[in-house]
């Protein structure tokens, strides 16, 4: 049943390398001499000391950084709330309501996300800079956080806290001795999910950043409108290896996490 | 009082961030072209009657007049139903070689697919423009092989934004497909070889539908963001490319006109509304059969 025939080999290859080709064609051409970037000159990382001198794309980054850590902070915080909120709260006036909002802007389409918080804020005279960009990520990224955490408080046993609360605790105590904990890998993943969409964003930030804080997707889709460059290939080339190399370290802590818990539970039953 | 903490807060903060905007948004899309000049303020200081009076629909018969934005809504919606189709085309042999590979490798494979999805979206999209612009690696490639003798023009053309989405939005494709081949039962196919099937039968009368929900469901997560789409066509496509979100980008940042830009997003929600309702239906019926 398991063997793979051909046809699954081939389709796995051709689709692999379909997904991954750019991507490695895009981090070869960054270490190219050349600046025309489709004519290999030999092996060159100058192009990453031109990066790293380039002041307007280093503010980008540390503003895109500061926005992302704050507002997937502010959104794991709202979100909990909001899942916590769904899944344990009851009934309350305007609950369909309440949920419809959490799911809509999943599906919202960003230009129309970006342009009606832009109204918004010069609506009521907001300047637009870092602030504005961190509530309009806060917004969007908060329901994708508590969809993540709603799905792990509807599979795990409601008992475990009501258990606290019958043996005295109060209910901010049971939440943060019992629910928490026991919530806490769909919190960290809900964090880094709104923390890599907030890195990512370029059509929301574009509408809610003014001239007074640019975002780094900003900055590159600007310069990318352009063409071409190996300086855009060597941001990209960096970006990916963080990336890769976040998502391979998390991967085998967690994979390291369940043979921990599998070998517990072994000996658990041994004993 | 702390339920009432705990309810509150969201709910405010999504009210005065999601719906309110988008009821700016609604207002601004149904006033007068002058009157809503940059910066423009809605306030109700005339009174509830005359804001109302106010309102008309003279933004919408526009965009009905105008037949750029009705061409723009069309092929947008071409663009999105043939680009999903595609993304089908390549997702499905991938999810289903993921599904029949041994148990051991499952994980790798799986990570091996979220990792672009984690990756930027805006360089995977720029990664296509090296790719396939004129002087570009596949130009050199079909050159290098003689199968073509010119350069062929793929940058800039709706080819190129289909490349784009079916490669961008893949992910979306194969792991629900994926998450329901995964659950099927093997012995089901089994069955059905043993009463006679050939493997293809078996695949088709058994397979597929048992997959369909996975289908379903990663073929809306690829029409809905494809349909409001700004960053491919904008990035591989011409100036022939028309969609929809690009309008709207257009319209609002390059025309600077408010009203019409949210006149045409209003529109597009209309449009969405009915595959996003049709989406939940489908989750909710999956909901329900695994429980």
């Amino acid at each position: 049943m398991n063997r793979l025939s051909w046809f699954n080999v081939t389709s796995l290859t051709i689709g692999f390398a379909f997904l991954y080709l750019p991507m490695v064609i895009l981090v070869a051409y960054s270490f190219n001499e050349s600046k025309l970037v489709t004519v290999w000159a030999g092996f060159s990382t100058k192009w990453y000391g031109e990066l790293l001198q380039n002041e307007a794309f280093l503010d980008a980054a540390w503003v895109t950084i500061k926005v992302a850590v704050l507002s997937s902070t502010l959104a794991t915080v709202l979100g909990t709330m909001a899942a916590y909120v769904l899944v344990r709260g009851g009934r309350f006036l305007g609950r369909t309501l309440f949920s419809g909002m959490i799911y809509a802007p999943l599906v919202m389409p960003e230009v129309i996300t970006g342009l009606s918080l832009l109204l918004l804020f010069i609506g009521i005279g907001l300047d637009r800079g870092v602030l504005t960009i961190v509530l309009a990520h806060t917004t969007f990224s908060m329901c994708y956080v508590s969809v993540v955490v709603s799905s792990r408080l509807l599979s795990f046993d409601r008992s475990l806290e009501e258990a606290a609360l019958d043996l005295g605790c109060s209910g901010f105590d049971a939440f943060r001795l019992v629910t928490l904990p026991i919530i806490a890998p769909a919190v960290i993943a809900g964090w880094l999910l709104a923390f890599t969409l907030s890195l990512d964003d370029l059509v929301i930030a574009s509408f809610t950043a003014g001239p007074a804080a640019t975002t780094l997707p900003i900055k590159i889709f600007s310069a990318v409108r352009l063409g071409v460059s190996p300086e855009i290939n060597a941001l990209s080339t960096i970006m990916i290896g963080i990336v890769t190399v976040g998502v391979i370290g998390a991967s085998l802590i967690s994979k390291r996490n369940a043979l921990r818990q599998k070998r517990d539970e072994r000996d658990a039953a041994r004993a | 009082m702390q339920r009432f903490v705990l309810i509150a807060v969201p709910y405010a903060w999504l009210l005065a961030l999601f719906l309110v905007p988008f009821i700016i948004v609604l207002k601004i899309s149904l006033s007068d072209i002058e009157l809503s000049i940059p910066p423009y303020t809605p306030t109700l200081d005339d009174g509830i009657v005359p804001f109302f009076k106010a309102l008309d629909f003279e933004n919408f018969a526009f965009l009905a007049s105008d037949d750029l934005y009705w061409k723009a809504y069309l092929s947008s919606l071409k663009i999105a139903l043939l680009s999903t189709f595609l993304t089908l085309l390549v997702g499905y042999p991938m999810a289903y070689g993921m599904a029949r590979a041994p148990e051991e490798w499952r994980p790798t494979l799986m990570m091996l697919v979220i990792l672009p999805f984690w990756t930027s979206f805006l360089i995977r999209v720029y990664a296509w423009m090296g790719i396939l612009s004129q002087e570009g690696f596949l130009n050199q490639f079909l050159l290098w092989t003689g199968l073509i003798g010119e350069p062929l023009t793929i940058l800039n053309t709706n080819t190129a934004v289909y490349i784009g989405i079916v490669y961008t939005y893949l992910p979306f494709m194969i792991l629900p497909i994926y998450a329901a081949l995964d659950r099927l039962d093997g012995s089901l196919i089994e069955a059905a070889e043993d009463l006679g099937c050939s493997r293809m039968q078996a695949f088709w009368l058994v397979t597929i539908p048992l997959s369909k929900n996975g289908i379903i469901a990663g073929s809306f997560l690829v029409f809905i963001p494809a349909l409001g789409e700004f960053v491919i066509p904008s990035l591989l496509g011409g100036s022939g490319t028309l969609m929809i979100g690009k309008v709207l980008w257009e319209e609002f940042f390059n025309n600077r006109d408010w009203p019409v830009a949210s006149a045409v997003a209003v529109i597009l929600l209309l449009i969405l509304i009915i595959p996003i309702v049709l989406f939940q239906r489908n989750q909710q019926k999956q909901a329900e059969a695994d429980q």
